[in-house]
């Protein structure tokens, strides 16, 4: 099941530059949140943040209070790899290990976490795939193929499934269906819609369309702000502030 | 970036409805003018304008879709192209209302003048400002205006009821006056619906304007 996720004073910094400021967040279990906002305006940042990524870039680093489920994301000792572990996330661009079969792209994690039961693995291997709603078209072919050899729209899915394999509680999206045609963006929406059931999903996207059809809720951010935050049919039907009005109907600039 | 060939569109779509507004408002006039001076040459101009007024109406749906479709608006445009869709149709049905009134006026007129104890004109100006001020609303934006419209239906509503008593009483007291008084009886009834468009005009300005559902006399605002 997925877990709330609890944001309090969170700051994050590239170098000097102050990307987030202060920002207070409460994400529900079990629900998909969307992150909109122009270039810059934080919101990669802000995902980024809720499982200890940001960090990774040189000279970046965040403080602040973030709390998944009763893990404290940002406290004394925890282990950065173990909490990517339990808040997966996918990227804008599908990133499959090219020479590994389709089978190993999605087994690579549970192997990192030490798994090496075999019939084990084939289990998580076809739950994964199969919540990632790409079993039926690769079923055969797990072992012969490669998981470059997949279309994009596939290969996306089966990033999703890599990440689902190793059982996160949180799935983080930043820009999942940004590079892939209508049919595979719509694909990935209803596996998003689906995947709320076991998953709680925030999902960070360019494209206010896609927001409205799979989040229900909606965060705005600007200049490293949150500027609102409601359900999402409130957000793009009446929203309270005129920075979000004035974006989500294209009369910024 | 901002949009500008979207703004266009929704320029365009609000100068199409005001002139459709023009249309239903002169149609109202003109059957008002022709029970006033039992001329049936208004009637017929409210009967030709009708075509235009359907027009107008297909017109105006046909670039709200495509503004739906191209464009997908979001917030206060996706409830402007929602008001003005149903603004719209209310007007369309003014210009029905107007029909059928001036229909009443040629089965009046086919007959010998009998008085009546009902200002009809005099109703027909409040319903015309009704139509007048929710279109003003419309124009600037103004919920306040539109709120005014909302006040103004009780007392058409109050007309209406007032012409029902005193018409029936004079078909009963009297009734060699039944059809005259039956048209009468209809034409009030007419311009009371046509208050009744006025309203929800006037209530589709207020949900573009603050994003409140005011319908069916409660404000609603979206949790």
């Amino acid at each position: 099941m997925g877990v709330g996720i609890e944001v309090r004073g969170l700051n994050a910094w590239y170098g000097k530059n102050l990307a987030l400021k202060s920002i207070d967040m409460t994400v529900l279990a079990n629900h998909v949140t969307a992150v909109i906002g122009p270039s810059g305006c934080g919101k990669s940042t802000f995902v980024r943040c809720l499982n200890r990524m940001h960090e990774t870039i040189p000279e970046a680093r965040a403080e602040g209070l973030v709390k998944v489920g009763e893990m404290e994301v940002y406290g004394d000792g925890q282990d950065p790899v173990e909490i990517r572990r339990r808040i997966g996330m996918v990227f804008q661009k599908p990133n499959p290990f090219p020479t590994m079969s389709i089978y190993d792209n999605v087994a690579a994690g549970l192997r990192l976490n030490g798994f090496r039961n075999r019939k084990q693995l084939d289990e998580l291997v076809e739950r994964s795939l199969k919540l990632a709603a790409l079993w039926d078209e690769v079923k055969d072919a797990l072992h012969k193929q490669s998981g470059a050899s997949l279309s994009g729209g596939q290969q996306q899915r089966l990033c999703i499934a890599r990440s689902l394999a190793v059982e996160p509680e949180v799935l983080l999206m930043d820009e999942p269906a940004s590079a892939l045609d209508p049919i595979s963006t719509s694909k990935i929406e209803e596996l998003i819609f689906q995947l709320k059931q076991h998953y709680t999903v925030v999902i960070v996207t360019h494209n206010m369309q896609q927001a409205a059809r799979v989040a229900e809720f909606t965060a705005f951010f600007l200049m490293g702000s949150l500027i609102e935050y409601d359900k999402t049919e409130k957000i793009f039907t009446t929203p309270a502030d005129k920075r979000t009005e004035d974006y989500i109907t294209g009369r910024f600039g | 970036m901002t949009r500008s060939r979207f703004q266009q569109g929704l320029d365009d779509l609000k100068e199409k409805l005001l002139r459709m507004g023009g249309l239903a408002e002169q149609a109202i006039d003109r059957a008002t003018e022709a029970y006033r001076t039992r001329d049936a040459k208004f009637c017929q101009m409210v009967f030709t304008s009708e075509n235009d007024i359907n027009e107008a109406e297909r017109e105006i749906d046909e670039l709200a879709l495509d503004l739906l479709a191209m464009q997908q608006p979001m917030a206060v445009d996706l409830r402007f192209i929602l008001a003005v869709v149903k603004i719209n149709a209310d007007l369309e049905r003014v210009g029905d209302q107007a029909v059928n009134i001036a229909q009443r006026v040629l089965d009046l007129i086919s007959e010998p003048e009998v008085q009546l104890p009902v200002d009809i004109p005099r109703m027909a100006a409040s319903v015309t400002s009704m139509v007048q001020r929710a279109l003003e609303s419309f124009l600037d934006g103004k919920a306040e205006i539109a709120e005014a419209v909302l006040q103004m239906d009780g007392i058409v509503d109050r007309m209406k009821d007032e012409a029902f008593v005193v018409l029936v009483q004079k078909m009963i007291s009297d009734p060699h006056t039944t059809r005259a008084a039956l048209n009468v009886l209809l034409i009030a009834r007419n311009l009371e619906r046509i208050a009744d468009h006025a309203t929800n005009i006037a209530e589709d300005v207020i949900f573009w304007v603050r994003g409140a559902d005011v319908r069916h006399g409660g404000a609603h605002y979206r949790a």
